[in-house]
């Protein structure tokens, strides 16, 4: 299997048994580098895919939890090649397939041809990349797909219509459904229903939602209308404040 | 570094941009511009685009543009002939006076630009960010004259060495948004804006101060402040009898530079030199100097030249004056440096400040200490190039610049 088809199947499987998928997300090495391994092993335990985030000095589409893990991240010398290493050096046990969450500038500073390959020996399966509209992403799309690699689009509810065709049907793995108009941290909208299902309508890829999903009830709203949903900022907060990430989890999506 | 650049046919883009054929449909200068945003915002984008595309020129836009520019900014702005300085410095000295234009600088002339493209756009609000706080006073003055409520957006570090234009912000009717994340200078704000504007793409104009960031801002505000350039070279054929041998700028984000340089591109005769913060020394974090020592990236939504480590993280910089205190430039700078036709070159913290009292007591304008930074370099250029006739872009004045300069007393001249 590809390491695309990895992701939509993990998704599918969770669905085909019953459950909404969940996708959690963590700062790589946040609140400590020494833990990072640990802690992404507890959370691919739970998780069906687990999105990774590398630390940026700019992150302009994130909220205040995110931007501050991702500054203290840096703080702690943690780099897109240090996740790399690690990841090659203590992750092949870990079966769930991983997904890449990075600002442009770090996978242009580190050359695209060798982050496909460095990507593809690490497990993982795609990248998102917020500041990279579809307009300017052939270059990288190529590059990660000639290795299996998905890079996976974002949608928003203010895409139109035609725009939404594009994109949907221009992404791999699965397809990320911004709930909001805004920045990551927030809550979720009222009309979301309509939204989910218009995307969900046209993707041909498993739709994951996020932004705004923090507590088991939006787990389970959004997944009435949407693959899985991706729990960022809230569990970032859980490991802010101490907390344990794969029991925080769980609770999203009881028995 | 990975970040290399790929070849470019440099005569040809050149000509291009001479011939305003740049940037292209993408949003590009050769490699550099282009449109690196959130989703959220694209829509956004397209509408700014097709907006400014729309209504710049045409010339009912254009006529209430030019009006404004003449009746309340009060352009043109003078070109000064400086005879003491030309004497000291052994050349034919010229200042072009963005300082006398309204607000202080030649920020204004973009501001106005754009709230009246705001209006255009049916925009309910609008927000800016500020590094100086120029732009954030020339924003809440030009929101003011439209009658649209402004929100600007200003790192806290910035605040505190700025003052003086924190309060003109507020008592020009805006809100001012203290910004305490990121590095607390003009690139957090940015940043801030930014995200403010995603959580409100439909009803908020989001009002850039330079020409920087994603498409179509680099050229929207080039074309705003071309007027300084156009004017300039008008001035010197009347005034000193032909065109400079050489003009020199500060570049900051570069909005300054663009509109004084633009115009002045196709004179091949004219040497042009963008002058950049040196700071107090040449390693990372200690200046600003973006072209001079930069590689190629991507920063708050374009490609082009920034400070950054070798994993891709931007740094943050250092400069006595908040306006050139940027991790990147517009990218047509990094176009005009790599095809050769500008030159950009740094001038310290000690140079700027020395320069500013030297035009202060000279020629009795006290300059922004942004503006200190060319003169600096100007001065330099002068020793090494006697007889030549100078043009330097004045790209506002020092009175913002009073908190700082209070901690560096006049050393007094003979």
């Amino acid at each position: 299997m590809q390491p695309h088809e990895r992701l939509t199947d993990a998704i599918r499987q969770a669905n085909s048994s019953g459950k909404t998928a969940l996708v959690p997300f963590i700062t790589a090495g946040y609140p400590k580098t020494e833990t990072f391994i640990s802690q992404l092993r507890a959370i691919a335990a739970v998780g069906d895919v687990v999105e990774i985030g590398v630390p940026f000095s700019d992150p302009m589409a994130d909220g205040m939890t995110i931007q501050r893990s991702s500054h203290m991240a840096i703080a702690n010398g943690v780099s897109l090649r240090w996740i790399l290493n690690q990841l090659d050096q203590h992750g092949a046990d870990i079966s769930t397939p991983l997904v890449f969450m990075s600002y442009l500038n770090p996978l242009l500073a580190f050359g695209y041809e060798e982050l496909a390959k460095r990507a593809s020996k690490a497990g993982v399966c795609g990248f998102i990349v917020p500041d990279l509209p579809y307009e300017e992403c052939a270059e990288l799309r190529v590059t990660l797909e000639a290795q299996g690699i998905a890079l996976i689009q974002l949608v928003t509810p203010a895409t139109p219509p035609e725009r939404l065709k594009l994109l949907t049907s221009a992404s791999g793995g699965f397809v990320y459904a911004v709930t909001i108009t805004g920045i990551t941290g927030g809550g979720l909208p009222s009309d979301l229903a309509d939204y989910l299902d218009r995307v969900s309508a046209v993707s041909p890829l498993p739709v994951c939602a996020g932004f705004g999903i923090r507590r088991a009830e939006d787990v389970s709203k959004v997944g009435q209308h949407a693959a899985g949903a991706i729990v960022g900022s809230a569990l970032v907060e859980v490991l802010e404040a101490g907390g344990d990430p794969a029991t925080y989890l769980r609770s999203l999506r009881p028995e | 570094m990975k970040s290399v650049l790929p070849a470019m046919d440099k005569e040809a883009l050149l000509a291009a941009d001479i011939a305003g054929e740049l940037p292209d449909a993408r949003g590009r200068f050769g490699p550099f511009g282009g449109r690196y945003i959130p989703e959220t915002l694209v829509p956004a984008f397209d509408r700014l685009e097709q907006g400014a595309r729309k209504f710049l020129p045409d010339p009912e836009f254009q006529a209430s543009f030019q009006r404004e520019l003449r009746e309340w900014v009060g352009r043109p702005t003078a070109l000064s002939f400086a005879p003491r300085l030309s004497k000291k410095w052994g050349a034919e000295v010229w200042i072009k006076r963005e300082d006398l234009a309204h607000t202080g600088a030649h920020k204004i002339n973009n501001a106005i630009g754009q709230a009246l493209l705001a209006v255009k756009l049916g925009a309910r609000r609008v927000i800016a960010e500020t590094g100086a706080g120029q732009h954030g006073v020339a924003s809440a003055a030009a929101c003011a004259r439209v009658g649209l409520p402004c929100r600007v957006y200003m790192g806290a570090i910035d605040m505190e060495r700025q003052a003086p234009n924190v309060d003109r912000m507020l008592r020009l009717g805006a809100e001012v948004i203290p910004v305490k994340t990121g590095d607390q200078t003009l690139r957090a704000a940015i940043d801030e804006a930014m995200r403010e504007w995603v959580s409100d793409p439909e009803g908020t104009y989001y009002l850039l101060g330079s020409a920087v960031g994603p498409h179509p801002y680099p050229w929207l505000v080039r074309e705003l402040q071309a007027v300084i350039g156009q004017e300039a070279r008008e001035q010197m054929m009347r005034q000193a009898g032909g065109l400079p041998d050489v003009a020199f700028a500060c570049v900051g984000g570069g909005s300054n530079a663009i509109g004084l340089f633009y115009p002045l591109l196709g004179d091949a005769g004219i040497e042009l030199i963008g002058v950049e913060a040196g700071g107090t020394g040449d390693g990372l974090g200690q200046n600003a100097a973006t072209l001079a020592t930069g590689t190629p990236g991507v920063l708050q939504g374009c490609y082009t030249m920034i400070l950054q480590d070798d994993d891709g993280q931007v740094q943050e910089t250092h400069s006595v004056s908040a306006g050139l205190d940027y991790s990147g430039v517009g990218p047509e700078h990094a176009m005009l440096q790599a095809v050769g036709r500008v030159s950009y070159v740094t001038a310290t913290d000690d140079e700027a400040l020395d320069a500013l009292e030297e035009v202060c007591a000279e020629e009795g304008i006290l300059t922004a200490l942004e503006t200190a930074h060319a003169y600096a370099a100007a001065r330099r250029w002068a020793k090494a190039n006697p007889g030549k006739r100078i043009l330097i872009g004045n790209s506002g004045r020092g009175d913002k610049d009073m908190p700082t300069l209070s901690k560096f007393p006049p050393k007094g001249r003979k």
